[in-house]
């Protein structure tokens, strides 16, 4: 089982671009400690910058990793840069666009928007509220000669019903 | 119109100080990507694609090969390398895949050799690549 970050796939562009949207919802556990009620506050929940983060990763490696149809280890190997100016709470949406960059054998690098949905707003409007962009390796053909297990670890289980049920095709095995 | 090797230079900064998170005057010509600059197997791969974006022009796209800046698989071919060290073999072809390396003074420890590569070292890579397209 993974920890999943994306909640569906909503546009895919073979090679170029895939969006995923993931809804924060205050029956996350972790979103009761980040950040918890101390004597001088309420409790200020808040979706961490480290999972919108990883929400990209998912989203880009998913784009990087049909280019090939899955049957390559993609593995997020650098965050090239991070900017997020405003924070996201339960009930809002979060939108991730991610374009490929860079692709060859050794790996890929994408440029990626993050978005928001108030729902309380009414006005169906997606803020830009950052941008992310990263680096991913194809691991079994890594610089440094390391050699990793058979078996594709990286898109299994919950990541195959996430890309199946968008309609991208998925060959490897898990 | 062909770039100067100070154009090309200052482009070659720019990348490896995106790249690497380094400071303009840690780049110095002699400095080394991994010694120097702290760059790891996996900044290889984002210097490189940094570099061709950088360089390449909409009639002349700069492509980097796999093995091109940074020889492949060395250390499985018992003909270059043998108990950690690269053989005479291994040192010629070396010296003849990475013509834009200065291995004065390389005593053959095969996990030296990516430190040879230097900010003086990428310029001159991309120096030959675009001479050699022009």
């Amino acid at each position: 089982m993974r920890w999943m970050w994306i909640d569906r796939i909503i546009a895919f562009e073979p090679r170029r671009s895939l969006t995923a949207i993931k809804c924060v919802s205050l029956a996350e556990s972790h979103l009761h400690d980040h950040f918890s009620a101390d004597t001088d506050r309420p409790a200020a929940p808040v979706m961490p910058t480290s999972l919108i983060i990883e929400g990209m990763a998912q989203t880009a490696g998913i784009l990087v990793g049909s280019v090939n149809r899955f049957r390559e280890k993609v593995v997020l190997a650098k965050i090239v840069r991070a900017v997020l100016d405003q924070d996201v709470l339960p009930g809002q949406t979060i939108r991730y666009t991610a374009l490929i960059d860079r692709l060859d054998g050794a790996g890929a690098s994408t440029t990626g928007t993050v978005e928001r949905l108030d729902h309380a707003k009414q006005d169906g409007r997606w803020d830009a509220i950052g941008a992310v962009d990263l680096l991913f390796s194809h691991v079994d053909r890594n610089l440094a000669g390391v050699t990793f297990p058979e078996a594709n670890f990286v898109f299994s289980d919950n990541f195959r019903t996430l890309v199946e049920s968008a309609g991208i095709p998925f060959d490897a095995p898990t | 119109m062909l770039m100067t090797r100070d154009q090309i230079y200052e482009q070659v900064r720019d990348v490896l100080a995106d790249a690497l998170g380094a400071d303009e005057d840690e780049i110095t010509p002699t400095a080394s990507l991994t010694a120097d600059l702290r760059a790891e197997s996996i900044d290889f791969l984002d210097i490189v694609f940094r570099l061709e974006k950088a360089f390449s022009t909409p009639d002349r796209p700069f492509k980097i090969s796999p093995g091109e800046l940074f020889p492949e698989n060395l250390m499985e071919n018992p003909e270059w390398v043998q108990s950690g060290r690269f053989t005479p073999a291994g040192l010629a072809m070396l010296k003849e895949r990475m013509p834009h390396v200065d291995f004065a003074g390389f005593d053959a420890d095969v996990n030296k050799v990516a430190a040879l590569i230097t900010v003086d070292a990428i310029a001159k890579f991309v120096e030959r690549k675009l001479n050699a397209a022009a």
